[in-house]
């Protein structure tokens, strides 16, 4: 069945099933260090996807994008996160809320529903990479789910960035990537966000002397 | 073009000169200067548009027209008049120790860049842009929801960042969907995001796309305008942060986000025939205005009060824009203009009192005007404003739209009707004995800063007898662009 199927399109259907394969671990992975390491090796098959679409479409700007992914999402991100834990000292384990096998059946579901909803879309579009649409709206779900399930505020902020990465992802594998000025845009909005939310954690951590969410849960409509 | 670069690099300019020389005595004078020239800018581009009419420079990336030109004057108005507010009011803050040097600091940069990102978004033709700029409206106030480093406030703006961020990236799919669509129409190169490109081929864009572009969009920037179920931040952050802070947050983003929505709304409307767009936005703003409505009557913190009442009018615009005709989109964007000055007016004039009694608690602050008969008549001339008594714009606004739904959307009009009455007599009865109500407190012995409060509402009464040639033409002309 491959036969028709150029050789890169079945490498970026590799680098596909390995995205959304990260994006199961991170759903199941306790230890927030292994968590930063799995959402590098997110970032490296987003770069590499996005380099091998560029070279069999020959859409040069995509090497660009390439690049700029591969510097933020593998080096810069995490060794910023790196950082982060280690300046806070918080190497602990990260504690899932509801059971793992649960929370994995959910990611299921969210990705048959994904792939439900990719359909009328993946049908309209002509780029070889179609049919990872909906692999990218699925490991955008499963990035929410991880965020949803987390109690502890850097996990929750890596679910955020892997969610960013699954919307990168979309914008390759439908459209060959968005205008490069735009794709800086995001890329500079991440950056800074990552940058305030370190300042942010210290604050948190200063107050309550711990990151977890349950300090944050006292405003609410009073009865 | 030269007019748009300058509202553009004066606010920028400012926000990275006030990091650089910290926190001196003149540091608030430079703030106010940055936005009085970035007033002065506002007004040299509204007066350019008046003689020549529409602009769209810079390789085609920046435009003004009549939708958005307003809303620059209005953005840039309010953001000097909240830079005066913010004078005095942080002074004291810093004095009661609340704020260090090193805050202040950050908040006057972050303040000045705030206005940026605004001005970015609105005057910007590209979706991208406009999603990005968005996003950085976002980051820049994070940090100062977070200023005073208190529990609560920490919270706020945390769960600002988070739910903002998450819904910030649905409309960035929403944004990647358009592209997609728009791709096939106008090539890869820029050009498909650009906004007046995208208008003018809107009829040929794939309808399954945009309808679904759409629903990302609106829950991604209606997230940002604080439209139900998606407003739990907004109350927090309004609430938390300083209240120059929530001024600008209520008065202004808001509008910006709602801005987004609109802009989104008319190209998805051009593409789809069926009125999703239209029913969506209706039932989003129909949702909010009644939740808000009943709400309001639970809240026990003055600012909580008018963060609902935030969240209740930007039900209201949302609703005109989606029930849409000339009428409609006409009082959505009155309102859009009165709402802003209405809202933040309250706010200087709630930030004066809550400052003077050291609370916010709506029980703990009674007999404003033997305090201060300034703060207390501003607050209740501010509040019957809001509230839709004649003759202020907001009356007038809310009566536009309430006629054209008797009309166009009968269904609606009982659910309009009941959540202004509902909101009437919670806020009224909340802020009434605040103002009038008994008190042992002393009389205030400094002046308050009021000034911004009286041209406010002096703008907004002006607006409900009687709107500039100039301003309704545009207003007209925005109408009918929106639909």
């Amino acid at each position: 069945m491959a036969a028709g199927i150029p050789f890169y399109a079945q490498l970026i259907n590799l680098f596909a099933a390995v995205l959304l394969l990260i994006s199961f671990a991170m759903l199941a992975q306790r230890r927030v260090l292994s968590l930063i390491d799995l959402f590098a090796a997110q970032g490296l098959a987003l770069a590499l996807s996005t380099a091998v679409v560029g070279w069999g479409t020959g859409q040069s700007h995509l090497y660009w994008s390439a690049g700029v992914t591969l510097t933020l999402k593998v080096f810069l991100l995490p060794f910023l996160l790196y950082r982060l834990i280690r300046r806070l000292d918080v190497k602990w384990d990260v504690e899932p809320l509801i059971n793992i096998p649960t929370t994995m059946l959910v990611g299921i579901v969210l990705v048959v529903f994904a792939f439900n909803l990719a359909a009328p879309i993946s049908n309209l579009s002509s780029t070889v990479t179609r049919s990872t649409l909906g692999i990218a709206i699925a490991s955008v779900m499963l990035s929410f789910l991880m965020m949803i399930t987390r109690r502890k505020a850097i996990p929750q902020v890596i679910g955020f960035l892997a969610m960013e990465n699954g919307l990168f992802f979309a914008a390759t594998s439908a459209t060959y990537g968005m205008p490069m000025v735009v794709e800086l845009g995001i890329a500079l909005d991440v950056l800074v966000g990552m940058l305030i939310l370190g300042v942010f954690f210290f604050q948190i951590r200063e107050q309550f002397d711990s990151l977890d969410l349950k300090h944050l849960e006292q405003l609410r409509e009073d009865e | 073009m030269i007019e748009i670069l300058l509202v553009l690099g004066i606010p920028l300019a400012g926000g990275i000169v006030l990091a650089l020389i910290g926190e001196r005595g003149h540091a608030p004078t430079v703030n106010v200067a940055t936005s009085l020239l970035t007033f002065l800018a506002s007004l040299a581009l509204t007066a350019r548009v008046i003689r020549d009419g529409p602009l769209l420079v810079l390789d085609q990336q920046f435009f003004v027209d009549p939708f958005n030109v307003f809303l620059v004057a209005l953005t840039a108005f309010v953001g000097f008049t909240t830079s005066i507010f913010s004078r005095p009011y942080m002074r004291i803050e810093h004095e009661h120790g609340k704020l260090t040097p090193a805050r202040l600091r950050l908040y006057h940069s972050m303040y000045q860049l705030f206005n940026f990102t605004m001005l970015v978004a609105l005057l910007t033709n590209n979706m991208g842009i406009l999603w990005v700029a968005m996003e950085a409206a976002t980051l820049t106030t994070v940090l100062l929801v977070s200023l005073y480093r208190t529990p609560a406030s920490l919270e706020a703006a945390w769960k600002y960042f988070i739910l903002c961020g998450v819904g910030i990236a649905q409309a960035l799919f929403g944004t990647i969907l358009l592209y997609f669509a728009a791709e096939k129409l106008l090539g890869a190169e820029g050009g498909a995001l650009l906004w007046t490109e995208l208008n003018a081929v809107k009829g040929g864009l794939e309808p399954t796309v945009l309808s679904l572009a759409f629903v990302f969009l609106l829950v991604g920037y209606g997230t940002k305008v604080g439209l139900v179920p998606l407003h739990n931040w907004l109350p927090d952050a309004h609430a938390e942060g300083p209240t120059p802070v929530s001024a600008v947050l209520s008065g202004l983003l808001l509008n910006v986000a709602l801005y987004a929505v609109v802009r989104c709304k008319v190209l998805v409307e051009g593409a789809v025939h069926n009125g999703m767009a239209k029913m969506l936005m209706m039932g989003f703003g129909l949702l909010s205005v009644v939740v808000a409505a009943f709400l309001l009557s639970r809240q026990k913190d003055i600012k909580r009060l008018f963060a609902y009442s935030s969240i209740e009018h930007m039900g209201i615009i949302t609703f005109a824009f989606g029930m849409g005709g000339p009428i409609a989109s006409y009082a959505g964007l009155l309102h859009m203009t009165v709402h802003s000055l209405t809202k933040s007016a309250i706010f200087f004039a709630v930030g004066h009192a809550a400052q003077k009694t050291g609370t916010q608690l709506i029980d703990s602050i009674r007999g404003l005007v033997t305090i201060s008969p300034s703060i207390g008549w501003g607050l209740a001339i501010g509040t019957l404003a809001i509230l839709g008594m004649p003759p202020f714009g907001v009356f007038a606004s809310e009566f536009l739209i309430l006629t054209t739904a008797m009309r166009e959307q009968p269904w609606a009009t009982p659910f309009l009707l009941l959540a202004l009455g509902i909101a009437f007599a919670a806020v009224f009865s909340k802020v009434q004995p605040m103002v009038f109500g008994e008190t042992t407190a002393r009389r205030l012995p400094h002046r308050p800063a009021m000034f911004p409060v009286f041209v406010h509402l002096a703008l907004v009464l002006m607006l409900g007898l009687w709107t500039p040639p100039f301003l309704a033409d545009w207003y007209r002309q925005a109408a009918r662009l929106i639909g």
